[in-house]
């Protein structure tokens, strides 16, 4: 009784719950198993694109760094966004940032009690999802027209 | 109506209604604050981005940033931002990581660099508005 109660505190479960052919107690259904549907999907889309636009956060304070160096750094930087992996990484933030964006006044609405339902949480869905999708396709056309 | 249940918490503990931790909500009301700024200040950097610093290269973004009110809001972007990004990096990590000591290093960690990044970027855009287009002294 003491060994199981110091074990408790330390943490250790002296009886691990593996789930061996031979004790094969149900688990809870996971990702893998659960078919994908918009809202599971788009929930975790919407905390892949907050990961990624966290992470190019930095890049935004390095462009304000070029810009504040001066010219000709602010140039080589330039060149560099303007490199096809530039291209690709700065698309990629765009539609990231807009996603994020549309879904997260989603989230914000929920939070006021609107759109809770099964329906309000579908239609807003697919409206965010296509905001954000457009909107990107209408920057990059109207920025590659510029380039 | 009294209420017969016996309980040991006083009423002023029920009406602040902060539990035993005490706090607990700052970071999920921060989060969305945060969100709610990001919105017109996202937008109005965006908006900015494309209407100067795209058509006018380096002398329409400096041009831009020496504006005292867009300087304004692009420290409150940075702010805004940061502090966004940090708690919800600090959430994932939560979530994720599993060890503790791990999981303690990994959140000062992003604290410490974020806070480090948005100060920079606060300091850039400091410089820009003060000395941008200037002449160097000794040059």
């Amino acid at each position: 009784m003491l060994l199981l109660t110091i074990s408790r505190i330390i943490g250790h479960n002296p009886m691990p719950p593996a789930p061996t052919a031979k004790s094969a107690r149900p688990l809870s259904p996971h990702l893998q198993i659960y078919r994908p549907q918009l809202t599971s999907v788009m929930s975790i889309l919407h905390r892949l694109t907050g990961i990624a636009l966290a992470l190019g956060l930095p890049v935004f304070v390095v462009w304000l760094m070029g810009l504040a160096a001066g010219p000709q750094t602010y140039g080589m930087l330039i060149d560099l966004f303007k490199t096809p992996v530039g291209q690709i990484l700065l698309c990629g933030w765009s539609w990231a940032f807009f996603y994020h964006f549309c879904t997260g006044i989603r989230h914000l609405l929920w939070d006021s009690g609107f759109f809770l339902g099964i329906k309000g949480v579908y239609a807003t869905g697919w409206i965010a999802f296509g905001v954000s999708t457009l909107v990107t396709a209408a920057v990059w056309a109207h920025l590659l027209e510029w380039i | 109506m009294k209420d017969k249940t016996k309980s040991l918490r006083t009423p002023l503990a029920k009406v602040r209604g902060l539990g035993s931790a005490k706090e607990g909500a700052e970071h999920w009301w921060m989060q969305r604050l945060t969100a709610l700024a990001l919105i017109p200040l996202s937008i109005y950097v965006i908006y900015s981005f494309f209407a100067e610093v795209v058509y006018g290269g380096y002398d329409g973004a400096t041009v831009w940033l020496r504006n005292p009110f867009a300087a304004l809001a692009a420290i409150l972007f940075v702010g805004a931002g940061f502090h966004h990004a940090i708690s919800g990096l600090q959430v994932v990590i939560e979530d994720y990581v599993h060890g503790e000591c791990l999981k303690l290093a990994s959140v000062i960690g992003v604290k410490f660099i974020g806070w480090s990044l948005a100060l920079l970027a606060t300091i850039a855009v400091l410089k820009i508005l003060f000395f941008a287009n200037m002449p160097m002294p000794h040059a």
